[in-house]
């Protein structure tokens, strides 16, 4: 039997970026709020030190900071006639646990949308036709459009210290910015990060072609930064150790470098870590979650936190996990397609890239920031490009840089090149200084038979199924990955490297052994119409008037961009409607 | 002249039931003055979990992987076998974040590892196999074999084209290949990498790390800097 405990005004599941920003919001609107972590704190000071926290081994390739997935994981199938196999070891993304979650060791890339990516269904309608789009293309627009969400935009990257150039500011486009972007009020809080070698060969490269390179958006701070929160954030050491790493320095944007800090000084905050939250207690008739029932990992006791609000700000995964568990919504059913719970589940159509060698050039790639350290280009990306008659929508981003040089990962050779033995020596102490690799980020929208559910065998540490993933690339991925590679082949030849590979295009199942990004979106997505969404524009469930659901589950579809900036962006969002409307009259936000 | 050789498990075996001295005598000649591919240097490492023929195995395929020449010492003389020995008794071996709950059907690649092996278990039916073969190709252990052989059995097996029971012998040697390269270029304090053979060879500098005005000084040159461990900083 749970431990019944006393109310509190509201409940924090995960304390990552989502749940500390709403538990400072709430805090500082005088509710008590309780956070609850299933991992362990941590610390920059005890946990991110030098020297250790070099350790590529150990944080790179053991995946210390990553979830467990002895305890937890996810089952996949490829369509809804397989019989899904959990994914038995991390690969293709990687979900965080403990205090920061996976904000504690993201790179830093921090995107806003794209205006269209916003209204992405209605735009396509009006410039392709309603015909043009796929039936099996169940994308949607965002509930808020980028004018309503752009102060909020703003906020997070304040809050972050977000390094950049603006390319358009109030509608004034500015060279060296993004001229793609929507139009900003502000400029980024911090200037660019210093260039790369590689960012400086992509630069010259995409001016010839007539391109608009920019500086990727990056939480890696270019000189020390104070949020307006006061809490001060170092300078980057370009040491080349974000990704998979937590920082030394407090020069990456986390929750432990941005928030954390005054959240533990507030005394209406109470942080609980071990808090492995099991279930939602559901109360259906009266559409509200009563409590969260979680277990104490260090001692097995079960308790039951009732709570007036309830935020659920797990990864993608549990988000969608918890609410089937509780059956607040209907399961998406992919044959009838009625039901809206698990629908739209989006990942990413990454792993498209071209390495390029230079003999004469020394790149020093261990000299890095996490956030895609280099150039970029959007003229590819969403609808920033006339897709009449190409067979697909969407794009992607376009980086050419380096992100580190640690080499268990980092060792380009040119192709033909064999794995090991002596070829493979001489080649690897020639090139590993003298490469470096051109990426792209491809758009991944919806599809009807893409979607999660609940596993019917494999079950995790607390005796739940776990979340079923049926899920692969489909046509619109496919022609879009080998356009990209056309573009990408097109930007390599014009830097004119002394050898390149040919262009690597995402073809085949899905695979969940490579890293390809931790971009999970769906599953609980907002909407405007509760048959087919989970949640309304404020990040309400449809179906429990106080749970508001955070993270990019949220998202009916994905942009080429991380998600990061748009999952912070509509953590705000969410946070003021609470704070100025909900609290004063608790119930629907939005009348279905 | 591998033949002529006593590899090391032969000493141990012999040591177990009492005639090291004998074996020793009858291959001392030789074997005392050139070392063969997959002799293990003076000052290895004792063993945590490998077995003699294992560790054999695993010297002699650490060597052809990463074979001694003018850039670096051989993968056994930079600790990888160490590194391997260690990391199969750890945590990583013993199947740390490794969801092991079955069933466990014969899945598709994309679906990743399903086996119920941990990697400890994995390296040591993989071995066998490995050996097995050899033994059936070429008539002798892997660690016996020739050089040139050696890279011809270790390819057949990249290609997927040794016959294992169980799973491809191309799954065995991937997994082969990428414990070797961590332990040839993971920090030293792991036990490979020594003397940051791997760092040198490509020119990684290690720690701290700390680039903040070398970022723009070193903008398109050589950082000659010689590398520093984790072990230099505690």
């Amino acid at each position: 039997m749970a431990i019944i405990l006393k109310e509190v005004d509201a409940v924090c599941i995960g304390v990552g970026f989502t749940g500390s920003i709403l538990a400072r919001e709430l805090t500082k609107a005088g509710l008590k709020v309780v956070g609850l972590e299933r991992g362990a704190n941590r610390s920059t000071r005890e946990d991110f030190a030098l020297p250790s926290v070099r350790d590529d081994l150990k944080y790179a390739v053991r995946q210390e900071l990553f979830q467990d997935t002895q305890l937890e994981t996810v089952s996949l199938r490829h369509t809804p006639g397989e019989t899904a196999l959990p994914i038995r070891r991390l690969g293709s993304f990687l979900p965080g646990v403990g205090v920061g979650g996976a904000g504690a060791h993201w790179n830093g890339v921090t995107w806003r949308l794209l205006p269209t990516d916003h209204n992405l269904r209605t735009h396509l309608e009006n410039r392709y036709g309603k015909s043009a789009i796929a039936a099996e293309m169940t994308i949607e627009d965002f509930p808020v459009s980028y004018d309503e969400l752009e102060p909020y935009y703003d906020r997070f990257e304040k809050l972050l210290g977000i390094s950049g150039k603006a390319g358009n500011l109030r509608g004034q486009k500015i060279d060296g910015g993004n001229v793609f972007e929507g139009p900003r009020q502000n400029e980024y809080p911090n200037k660019p990060l210093a260039m790369s070698m590689a960012g400086s060969i992509m630069e010259k490269a995409a001016r010839e072609l007539g391109y608009h390179p920019f500086r990727a958006p990056a939480a890696n701070m270019s000189s020390p930064y104070t949020n307006p929160e006061g809490v001060t954030l170092g300078a980057c050491e370009y040491c080349g150790h974000c990704e998979r790493f937590g920082c030394e320095a407090n020069a990456k944007s986390s929750p432990q470098s941005c928030i954390l800090p005054v959240l533990l000084a507030d005394d209406r905050f109470e942080l609980r870590t071990h808090a492995y939250v099991k279930e939602l207690v559901y109360d259906r008739q009266g559409k509200k979650v009563k409590a969260v029932r979680y277990v104490d990992t260090r001692s097995g006791e079960e308790y039951e936190q009732p709570a007036g609000l309830v935020i659920l700000g797990a990864y993608v995964f549990n988000n969608a996990l918890l609410m089937m568990q509780a059956g607040i919504g209907e399961q998406y059913d992919p044959v009838t397609a009625k039901g809206a719970l698990g629908r739209n589940y989006c990942y990413q159509v990454s792993g498209n890239n071209v390495t390029v060698f230079f003999e004469d050039k020394i790149i020093n790639p261990f000299m890095a920031a996490g956030a895609s350290f280099g150039m970029n280009i959007d003229e590819f990306n969403g609808d920033n490009f006339d897709h009449a008659g190409l067979g697909f929508f969407g794009g992607a981003w376009i980086s050419a840089g380096t992100s580190n040089g640690r080499p268990i990962q980092t060792r380009p050779v040119p192709p033909g090149t064999p794995r090991w033995g002596r070829e493979w020596k001489k080649a690897t102490a020639k090139w590993y200084n003298h490469a470096f690799n051109i990426g792209a980020s491809g758009c991944n929208y919806a599809h009807r038979e893409n979607y999660l559910d609940l596993d019917p065998t494999y079950r995790d540490a607390l005796g739940r199924p776990l979340v079923r993933m049926t899920y692969n690339f489909h046509d619109n991925d496919y022609k879009l990955a080998e356009y990209i590679g056309g573009v990408l082949g097109r930007i390599s030849r014009a830097m004119n490297p002394s050898a390149m590979s040919s262009p690597a295009v995402r073809r085949g199942n899905y695979n969940v052994v490579p890293y390809q990004s931790t971009h999970n979106t769906g599953g609980t997505i907002t909407g405007a119409d509760p048959k087919t969404s989970v949640v309304n524009r404020y990040l309400q469930a449809w179906e429990a008037d106080n749970l508001f659901v955070m993270g990019a589950s949220v998202f009916p579809q994905n942009a080429s961009y991380n998600p990061t900036g748009l999952v912070g962006a509509l953590a705000y969002y969410a946070a003021e409607a609470i704070t100025t409307r909900y609290i004063k009259s608790p119930g629907p936000l939005v009348h279905a | 002249m591998v033949d002529e050789t006593i590899p090391r498990r032969d000493f141990l075996k012999g040591a177990m039931v009492g005639t090291a001295a004998l074996a020793a005598s009858n291959a001392a000649p030789t074997a005392a003055q050139t070392p063969a591919p997959g002799t293990p240097s003076a000052d290895a490492e004792p063993l945590l979990t490998l077995t003699a023929t294992e560790h054999a195995f695993i010297v002699a395929a650490v060597d052809a992987i990463i074979p001694a020449d003018e850039l670096s010492p051989s993968g056994s003389d930079c600790g990888v076998a160490t590194f391997i020995d260690r990391q199969l008794a750890g945590a990583y071996g013993m199947g740390a974040r490794l969801y092991r709950q079955g069933p466990f059907p014969k899945a598709k690649p994309e679906l990743g590892y399903q086996l119920a092996l941990n990697p400890r278990e994995f390296f040591r039916a993989g071995i066998e196999q490995a050996n097995a073969w050899t033994r059936k190709t070429y008539g002798k252990d892997f660690d016996r074999l020739s050089e040139q052989d050696r890279e011809a059995a270790l390819k057949a097996m990249e290609d997927g084209k040794a016959p294992f029971a169980g799973f491809s012998s191309r799954t065995f040697f991937d997994a082969l290949l990428q414990i070797t390269m961590e332990g040839f270029f993971a920090d030293p304090i792991y036990g490979g990498n020594r003397d940051m053979a791997a760092w040198k060879m490509v020119g990684y500098p290690g720690l701290p790390a700390t680039y903040r005005e070398e970022i723009t000084k070193y903008f398109g040159k050589k950082y000659d800097k010689p590398p520093r461990s984790i072990a230099d900083f505690s």
